[in-house]
């Protein structure tokens, strides 16, 4: 048997423009979690793409227990036994579980040209192997209606179905609770006993303590080295991700909460099982943070707030006057600024500039005669928030979708800054954002918070939670379960227990 | 990485694929041809983009916010109807209002831009407010309108119009068809409006990610319906122009012209799937449309089988646009 079930060696791939991956390797021992760490743009996911044949290299070889293997597609690498859980889940959700799960090898019975899908055998197996990754629900469900973590579960199941000997883990956890992160675990472990080999990419240090046995990292599309995890302390990795030694992740908080500035009383959703019942104040200069399982229903609660989703009853102040939000624009009007989770969704325009991407919510502001948009005044602006943002780019003409995830949220920062709201609600404000750059849009929060901002941040990491937030609300299942204020209080656990007070 | 001059030369190449073989196809055609290259030739593909120009202006607003518009050629046929009745001699033996003098010309434009635009503002309502399909909801619309407008016209053809009107296609100023100035008006004002007022990045951004947008702060749905309101009224100015250079209509007049528009703007470079196009797309692809089509008469192609050569036409050009967009990989 070779050392290695798979090696990638003098991987190369360019873009018009950037040089994504320059001479990578990468060797995963077999039966290992392997993880692969790197900033955002590091080429983690171009080097995974690559090897599943969704890019085309440009240069390398790719060698499978020994032997030099091709890979053209995706169908190819499904043949050598390599399968991918993505990053962002391609499924079918109008279709059920186990249409998803044999999609494009659908099992079929009959014969010559009157092959007909077999849909009992479909159905069984679709069981059989949910059961052999613990999760047991109905094959014939549509998919539309489980959680992201239950669709991912049927993903892992599509790739254990296909006897896959790799198995690739494009950012798995990024969107789920502690639960099911837990059950993504537990699922690893057995896939590992079994002799599956997997690469884990993740920025989520904790995660990658406990589960990887080897670590890669990257920088830059280049191959910095690989270690044993146990031989590397998180500073160490991080040091090696950034190439510098990060001395504190989380800036000094010195925010100075002063007045209520946003009160909300006893806001309902429109929907039974959503956010209920839910009051909290908001002071100036402070950042509140929201904790919570997923599936809390944060996200809805200031959705709602927002006039984004339905409200059915409640009540929400700002500066001591009731104000009705029936849609954004009523928001806008009343001062909150709100920066969704979901950037590629709601967020950005994709194939707009950063000017108009930034523009497009303060033309109202810069108007000659009332109608005409005074395109210099706006160019001053968005200049000037480039580069208080340090927004890297060539220039302001150039497309959101040609930047990196941190400088796309930068932008997505200064379209609300240029609007100038007394409070602005960040959703995940670092999903998905490599540590140089979270670290900057820390100190933007902060710097906020200092002009007498106030911020409502939601957050899924607790690091973050407990290094930024001055106070932190915890929800659960859709109601308010505790609310910690004292710096002394802010503990992980004391979280925890909030957020699983069903 | 640089890209070598190969490149860049092949990208110039797929990018302006469609423009650079129309130039090839008029060069040829010129010099094969006696009277291509005549100033009475020039004007008069000048003349048959005009309406052509007005309408797929119109219909590219709908297109970047990644709608479209199937009531277009009915509206042009109501537009048309509505400037005829209005516009006829009084001596003419086959007058709709036999008693009602003609009205101003201008007059009479506005009132189609207007009559057009109301019906325009309702399939605005039910695409915006009640979530209908733009292809399902100006589906309907071209089916109320047709109708509409047979009952009012009794399907009769419209002509013997006054002077005035057939002037706006015939007169000249500064040699120039009155028609050709209208068509450079509306483009400077679409213009105007895509690139320096609000309503015209609202347009963009909802192309773009109808999402985003809302919450953005974006009125989505006043932008949506002032999109399809706005486009009716050119519709209804189309059908004016059609009218006066045709010196009559029937409620058939623009039949089809809904499609060619589509296509023209996709030619020129309008992404059906939202948030991209220009003015210049608009005049690229009507260009590129009308040329094509004079091009193959002078030639000698039998006229139905222009219709093959249009289509091959739209298959090549669009293949070529969206590889611009495609992720390459």
């Amino acid at each position: 048997m070779a050392e290695y079930k798979l090696e990638l060696k003098g991987i190369c791939k360019s873009f018009p423009g950037v040089k994504a991956l320059d001479n990578v390797q990468l060797s995963l021992r077999p039966g290992t979690v392997h993880a692969l760490m790197g900033e955002n743009g590091a080429g983690k996911s171009t080097l995974m793409k690559c090897l599943f044949g969704i890019y085309k290299m440009d240069a390398g070889e790719i060698y499978l227990d020994g032997q030099k293997i091709e890979v053209g597609n995706p169908d190819e690498a499904m043949k050598h036994g390599i399968a991918m859980v993505h990053q962002e889940l391609q499924p079918v959700p109008a279709r059920s579980v186990a249409e998803n799960l044999y999609l494009g090898r659908f099992p079929t019975k009959g014969f010559g040209p009157f092959q007909v899908i077999d849909h009992k055998k479909m159905y069984e197996e679709t069981e059989k192997w949910l059961k052999e990754v613990r999760m047991e629900f109905d094959p014939k469900a549509q998919l539309g209606t489980l959680s992201i973590g239950q669709m991912q579960s049927v993903e892992i199941a599509k790739a254990v179905s296909q006897q896959a000997k790799v198995v690739i883990f494009d950012e798995p956890t990024s969107s789920l609770s502690d639960n099911e992160v837990e059950a993504l675990f537990r699922i690893m472990n057995e896939l590992r006993d079994k002799g599956v080999t997997m690469v884990y990419i993740s920025h989520k240090m904790d995660e990658i303590k406990r589960i990887a046995d080897d670590i890669t990292v990257m920088r830059d599309g280049t191959y910095v080295g690989t270690w044993p995890a146990d031989e590397l302390t998180t500073d160490q990795i991080i040091a090696k991700m950034v190439g510098r030694e990060l001395t504190n992740v989380y800036p000094e908080k010195e925010n100075a909460p002063g007045e209520v500035i946003m009160e909300v009383k006893n806001l309902c959703s429109i929907h039974e099982k959503s956010f209920q019942n839910v009051s909290f104040k908001l002071r100036r200069g402070e950042i509140l943070g929201f904790g919570g399982l997923v599936g809390a229903q944060r996200t809805e609660l200031m959705e709602g707030i927002f006039g984004i989703r339905g409200v059915a009853s409640g009540e929400i102040h700002v500066h001591g006057k009731k104000v009705n939000i029936k849609h954004p624009i009523d928001a806008m009007n009343a001062g909150i600024g709100m920066i969704t989770e979901d950037r590629r969704g709601n967020g950005i325009f994709g194939c707009l500039s950063i000017k108009d991407n930034v523009g497009v919510s303060v033309y109202n502001k810069y108007l000659n005669a009332g109608f005409v948009l005074d395109h210099k005044k706006i160019n001053g602006v968005v200049d000037d928030n480039i580069q208080k943002l340090r927004i890297k780019t060539p220039s302001m003409k150039e497309h959101i979708s040609n930047l990196s995830g941190g400088n796309q949220q930068k932008v997505i920062i200064s379209r609300w800054l240029a609007n100038d709201p007394d409070v602005l609600i960040m959703d995940e404000p670092t999903r998905g954002i490599d540590v140089g750059a979270k670290h900057e849009i820390y100190e933007i929060m902060n710097s906020l918070a200092k002009q007498g901002k106030a911020i409502i941040m939601i957050s899924s990491e607790m690091s973050e939670l407990l290094g930024m937030a001055d106070r932190i609300c915890v929800m659960c299942n859709g109601k308010l379960t505790g609310e910690i204020d004292q710096p002394e209080d802010m503990t992980q656990a004391k979280v925890m227990s909030y957020a699983t007070k069903f | 990485m640089e890209k070598t001059n190969q490149q860049k030369i092949k990208d110039f190449l797929i990018n302006n694929g469609v423009i650079i073989v129309m130039f090839v196809l008029v060069i040829y055609t010129g010099f094969t041809s006696d009277n291509f290259f005549t100033g009475n030739n020039l004007m008069n593909i000048l003349m048959n983009m005009s309406p052509r120009l007005v309408i797929a202006l119109g219909i590219a607003g709908c297109v970047i916010t990644a709608g479209c518009d199937l009531s277009a050629g009915r509206m042009i046929g109501l537009g048309a109807c509505i400037s005829g009745v209005l516009l006829q001699r009084m001596d003419y033996s086959g007058k709709f209002f036999p008693d009602m003098e003609p009205l101003n010309v201008v007059l009479v434009a506005l009132i189609a831009m207007l009559i057009c635009a109301a019906f325009g503002t309702v399939t605005g309502f039910f695409i915006a407010y009640l979530s209908v399909p733009p292809f399902i909801a100006t589906l309907a619309m071209m089916e109320i309108v047709y109708g509409l407008g047979l009952i009012f016209t009794n399907a009769t053809p419209l002509g013997g119009y006054i002077k005035e009107y057939t002037n706006v296609a015939n007169g000249k100023f500064l040699g120039i068809n009155y028609l050709i100035w209208i068509a450079i008006l509306v483009a400077a004002i679409t213009w105007f409006i895509f690139n320096m007022t609000r309503h015209g990045k609202y347009m963009y951004a909802i192309g773009g990610n109808p999402q985003a947008a809302e919450v953005a702060g974006v009125p989505v749905k006043k932008t949506l319906i002032l999109i399809y309101m706005k486009a009716a009224a050119m519709y209804g100015l189309a059908g004016f122009m059609l009218g006066a250079k045709a010196g009559g209509a029937s409620v058939q007049t623009g039949y089809g012209y809904e499609m060619e528009a589509i296509a023209a703007c996709t030619i020129g470079g309008v992404s059906v799937t939202g948030g991209r196009g220009k003015v210049s797309s608009a005049i690229v692809g009507v260009a590129v449309f009308e040329l094509l089509k004079v091009a193959l008469q002078y030639l000698g192609m039998n006229a139905n089988a222009q219709y093959i050569a249009i289509g091959i036409v739209i298959f090549v050009a669009i293949s070529l646009d969206i590889r611009k967009y495609i992720a390459k990989k």
